[in-house]
């Protein structure tokens, strides 16, 4: 048996059982990188170091995540590894100290296990700004995995991987999973601590996993959500048992099809996808009402805004003076600054940095900051509104199955667009979770993608594990056996 | 929109950019500061509140306790140019006239 | 020429640990020694606020009159330097903690408010250091994080006097709020000064001069003055001021144009997404409020009516909350508050201008003071006496005022044959005084006892040689 095929939960019950042991499992997903992802098929999930080092701990064999193998997005700081945010400004930083979920996961029983490819500080939707070079897609290798959290994503579907985290700003987590074709979720605002994710946009990041199917990612999240009290931003909000939401009938759920998001931009194959998607769900005697929400056609606007601001104050750190990359001409203060930083950063950053920088600057900051705050709350409102009628809110994830590597790169514009459906639920801060829900040009998987109330993940498990069972994409895509 | 003094946001921002990304950037920065400003369509947003936190989270606190530092090699470890105890920079000179 | 002043004061508030992360405050700690990855900014680290640091700018916005405001925000003002890891400062923008007071100072005898225009929380820098290596500049960290209240006036003071007096009481009041040490030598306090200068009330203010580095209340006044002169003098040859940062000079005792930071005044204030937002409940204020001890101003009034003391002594004693917690003490074991205080605002307050020392690190007992004020009352020792020869004993030896006296000798004499012969030597020996008292001239006792108190080195009891002088001048018609 393969064990790099299996799920957490089919690997935790054979390694509880003494059917298999750490090692068997360690080996089978290093033999499983060695060929899948670096020789032969040349995917490059993984970004390049010199071995997978395993970081565990002592744990409770009953933990959840006992032995278990988790990969970490590059952007995760775990504590005596490498950790680069895909970035030449940071190469040779090696964190002193756990984020809050990897300190989470070690308690939990699992071995952190390798750490993915990203777009560079996550600045992208297709994993092609990463430093390192891209990422391909497992489905189609000439096309991308998505991004930002590329690697994870195509890890997580290649079989190298078992589970991993990624991290989520405007549909960095559901993106990829919908072009990978595994589940990815995004928590509410506040549900998972950020506190060792280094920040792109601090008030949209969320930490969540990547796997290849509903029940792992409600184990997964059990296990990294709760308060943090080294994140003030965490809610104190109680962490049900979600895996005790699968399984669950969804008859008489109320789910809403907001009409904004089918008008324009969607390829004519997904929005079959998502048609068939809805009679399934159905079928399950799940009642699909039309829903408004008419502010989400500037969540693009505002998020270009918004992100990039907080970006460009949260790359401020990165000076050249405690750490990081350091021009060799810093002769000035000025230099060491200015060149380190035009040195080390990529050029999607540096648009970044510009555009966020230029936002804020005086003068400009209530044109464009604090008018995209407004709109931000008439989103919110929307989706405040819209929950009072349903439980779930249902879109697809991305207008089309993954694009072609090197397809948008010329044209920013064009890219950011392809979050267009994902970037409304970092503004609201809501939860929102993409599984898959059909293919498309032979081998290209559709995501389906359900927003919840805030704090009500259960209820989007619940969904999205009864439709996962009904229609069976998990198995026809390969991620279960 | 006029056209931006980009060499001035880039001084901000504390960022080198070559003649050729100052190209580059100021027609894709233009165009996407003009696809951001369709946010002017946006009509009945007077007294509106901003967002800049989703949820009503408040009053996070932390109690007075000290709790240990890191010791100097793991603060200097990853300094690019560290002397004794400190972080090294270029001279920084205050002019006096 | 009318001078227009505003002051910033940053103040350390007296916590135990920096403001966002557990790291501890410690002044004169070897270089980045208190760090951690939330105060060095590595990446993925996130501020949590401390608790007290909120509580103590609470007590001092409240001390010093202000409206603590129901939501309370913080802000990141951008901008690079080495001794800010993160690039940006957390800081209060819009939504400070506190807005408005006053602060009440002594104008020339006459009381005028200073108006406060706001108190906000903000984490202090590290340390560039220029002198230690040739070549180079080295960063320190452990200041870094440290938390601080700005104090913000509106431009209420007229001169370098008043901006003495206002720092003086606001350093009082921030002591007595226990919201901070206000130790200048630890950094604790630091000031900028506003200076702006115009040649006619009618005018508009001039423009405005922010001086930074000013590290003392000695180079407060000093700076301010000099900008006066300088700013006055470009303003009478029509020169043009222009809006800039300048530095004060210690060494030289000047100002000069700091060029450093120029481009750097466009801060990008946004709100700081690491933070949520803090709302203040009336009942918790009332609650600060109510906890606050008697304010300086309040005692002072309270001082001069319960225990008959004059504005200069009831001033001086609150100067320092310790010497106006001592006078109270000492006057509870001994109801004399009139000869306490002239005590404390007399010889202790002379000798405290004189050496280097704190009231604390003199050491003087109240027992010792209350003894040294009984013997004095009790005719023991003259006042004189004992304020020039028995105090500097007593703090040197750190005995009771009793012995000290025996044994240096001190004690007053009073007894009438000793005093008499002293008389009658001063009588003897300046017969044209005498004569003087005798042609009506009442002054010329005056010296007589003067000789006599010469003669017996301060000993003898000045108010028995009147008496004694009296009936024998009386006695020789």
């Amino acid at each position: 048996m393969d064990l790099s095929r299996l799920t957490i939960s089919g690997l935790a019950e054979r390694l509880r059982k003494n059917e298999s042991t750490q090692k068997d499992a360690l080996e089978a997903l290093s033999k499983s990188i060695r060929e899948r992802d670096t020789d032969v098929r040349n995917i490059r999930a993984y970004v390049p170091r010199e071995a997978i080092k395993p970081i565990h701990r002592k744990a409770d064999r009953n933990s959840p995540l006992w032995g278990v193998p988790i990969a970490m997005k590059d952007n995760i700081c775990v504590e005596g590894l490498e950790v680069t945010c895909a970035s030449n400004i940071l190469k040779g930083f090696v964190s002193p100290y756990n984020a809050t979920v990897v300190e989470k996961l070690l308690d939990a029983g699992a071995v952190i296990y390798g750490q993915t490819n990203q777009d560079e500080f996550a600045f992208g939707s297709s994993c092609e700004t990463s430093c390192y070079g891209p990422t391909r897609n497992p489905r189609d290798p000439q096309c991308v995995p998505g991004g930002s959290s590329g690697g994870s994503a195509a890890a997580v579907a290649d079989h190298t991987a078992i589970a991993a985290l990624g991290s989520d700003t405007g549909g960095s987590i559901r993106q990829p999973a919908a072009f990978c074709g595994v589940v990815g979720i995004k928590p509410t605002y506040g549900r998972v601590s950020r506190y060792g994710l280094v920040a792109f946009a601090s008030s949209l990041d969320q930490i969540g996993p990547i796997t290849k199917d509903v029940r792992d990612a409600a184990i997964l999240l059990g296990v990294i959500a709760g308060h943090d009290p080294k994140d003030s931003t965490t809610a104190n909000v109680p962490v049900p048992d979600y895996t005790s939401f699968l399984g669950k009938s969804v008859k008489g759920m109320k789910v809403g099809k907001p009409k904004e998001y089918f008008e324009a931009g969607l390829t004519p194959e997904v929005a079959k996808s998502i048609e068939e998607s809805c009679a399934a769900l159905r079928s399950l005697g799940v009642e699909i009402v039309d829903v408004s929400l008419p502010h989400t056609q500037y969540s693009v606007n505002v998020y270009y805004i918004v992100a990039p601001s907080e970006a460009s104050s949260n790359l401020a750190r990165f000076d050249g003076v405690r750490f990081g990359h350091r021009s060799k001409s810093s002769a000035t203060l000025l230099d060491l600054f200015e060149k380190s930083r035009g040195e080390g950063f990529g050029a999607e950053a540096k648009r970044r940095i510009i555009l966020g920088t230029y936002s804020l600057s005086s003068g400009y900051y209530d044109a464009y900051y604090l008018k995209a705050m407004k709109v931000r709350t008439k989103i919110k409102q929307d989706f405040d509104d819209a929950f009072k009628k349903v439980d779930a809110i249902l879109t697809p994830t991305a207008p089309s199955g993954a694009f072609k590597l090197g397809e948008k790169t010329a044209d920013p514009l064009q890219m950011y667009l392809s979050d267009i459906f994902t970037i409304s639920a970092n503004l609201a801060g809501v939860p929102a979770i993409s599984l898959p829900c059909g293919i498309v040009q032979k081998n290209l998987p559709v995501g389906l993608q359900f927003l919840g109330r805030p704090f009500e993940e259960e209820k989007l498990f619940q969904l999205a594990y009864a439709f996962e069972e009904a229609t069976g994409w998990h198995k026809k895509l390969g991620n279960v056996s | 929109m006029g056209s931006i003094d980009l060499k001035h946001i880039a001084r901000l921002a504390r960022l080198h950019l070559s003649d050729e990304e100052l190209k580059f950037l100021e027609t894709q920065v233009s165009q996407i500061l003009a696809f951001v400003e369709k946010l002017g369509q946006v009509k009945g947003l007077e007294g509106v509140e901003p967002t800049s936190h989703p949820f009503a989270v408040s009053n996070v606190f932390r109690d007075d306790v000290p709790q240990s530092s890191l010791n100097i090699e793991e603060v200097l470890k990853h300094s690019p140019q560290a002397k004794g105890r400190f972080f090294q920079v270029p001279k920084v000179i205050e002019d006096k006239n | 020429m009318i001078p227009t002043i505003g002051l910033e004061v940053h103040v350390q508030l007296a916590t135990r640990t920096k403001i966002f992360c557990g790291c501890a405050v410690e002044f004169g700690a070897p270089p980045n020694k208190n760090v951690c990855p939330v105060c060095l900014g590595l990446p993925g680290a996130l501020p949590v606020l401390n608790r007290e640091v909120f509580g103590l700018g609470l007590r001092a916005v409240l001390a010093l009159g202000g409206e603590v405001s129901s939501v309370v925000k913080f802000d990141r003002k951008n901008y690079f330097y080495p001794d800010l890891p993160k690039g940006y400062q957390i800081s209060q923008f819009a939504h400070p903690l506190g807005v408005g007071g006053s602060v009440e100072i002594d104008a020339g005898g006459k009381p005028k408010a200073v108006r406060l225009n706001r108190l906000h929380l903000e984490e202090d820098a590290g340390k560039l250091l220029h002198d230690q290596l040739p070549d180079s500049s080295v960063v320190d960290l452990n200041r870094a994080g440290t938390p601080l209240a700005e104090i913000v006036t509106e431009p209420d003071l007229d001169s370098a006097e008043e901006a003495y007096q206002y720092l003086t009481t606001l350093k009082a009041i921030l002591r007595s709020a226990g919201a901070s040490e206000c130790d200048m030598e630890k950094g604790q306090l630091r000031c900028d000064a506003n200076i702006s200068v115009r040649k006619n009330p009618s005018d508009l203010l001039g423009k405005r001069v922010e001086v930074k580095n000013l590290n003392s209340f000695k180079a407060v006044r000093l700076a301010i003055l000099h900008e006066i002169t300088r700013q006055s003098a470009a303003l009478e040859k029509g020169e043009k001021l222009v809006q800039e940062t300048r530095l004060w000079d210690d060494e030289r005792q000047k100002t000069f144009t700091m060029r450093s930071k120029e481009d750097a005044h466009d801060y990008r204030y946004f709100p700081e997404p690491d933070l949520v937002p803090f709302f203040v409940k009336k009942e918790d204020v009332e609650k600060v409020r109510a906890s606050l001890p008697e304010m300086p101003k309040a005692k002072e009034d309270r001082f001069i009516k319960q225990y008959g003391l004059t504005t200069y002594d009831a001033k001086t004693l609150n100067l320092e909350k310790e010497t106006a917690d001592y006078f109270e003490s000492c006057v509870r074991q001994y109801a004399q508050p009139k000869s306490i205080a002239n005590w404390l605002t007399g010889p202790v307050a002379a000798y405290l201008n004189a050496n280097p020392v704190s009231f604390k690190e003199l050491g003087l007992r109240e027992e010792w003071l209350i003894e040294m004020a009984q013997l004095v009352e009790g005719g023991k020792i003259s006042f004189q006496a004992a304020k020039e020869k028995l105090f500097p004993e007593v703090i040197a030896l750190k005995k009771r005022p009793q012995e000290v006296m025996k044994e240096k000798g001190l004690e007053q004499v009073s007894d009438d044959s000793a005093l008499g012969s002293w008389i009658k030597e001063a009588i003897e020996a300046n017969p044209k005084v005498v004569a003087d008292y005798k042609a009506g001239k009442d002054t010329a006792a005056m010296f007589l006892v003067g000789q006599v108190m010469k003669k017996s080195q301060g000993k003898a009891n000045p108010v028995k040689v009147k008496e004694l002088m009296a009936s024998k001048l009386a006695e020789s018609n």
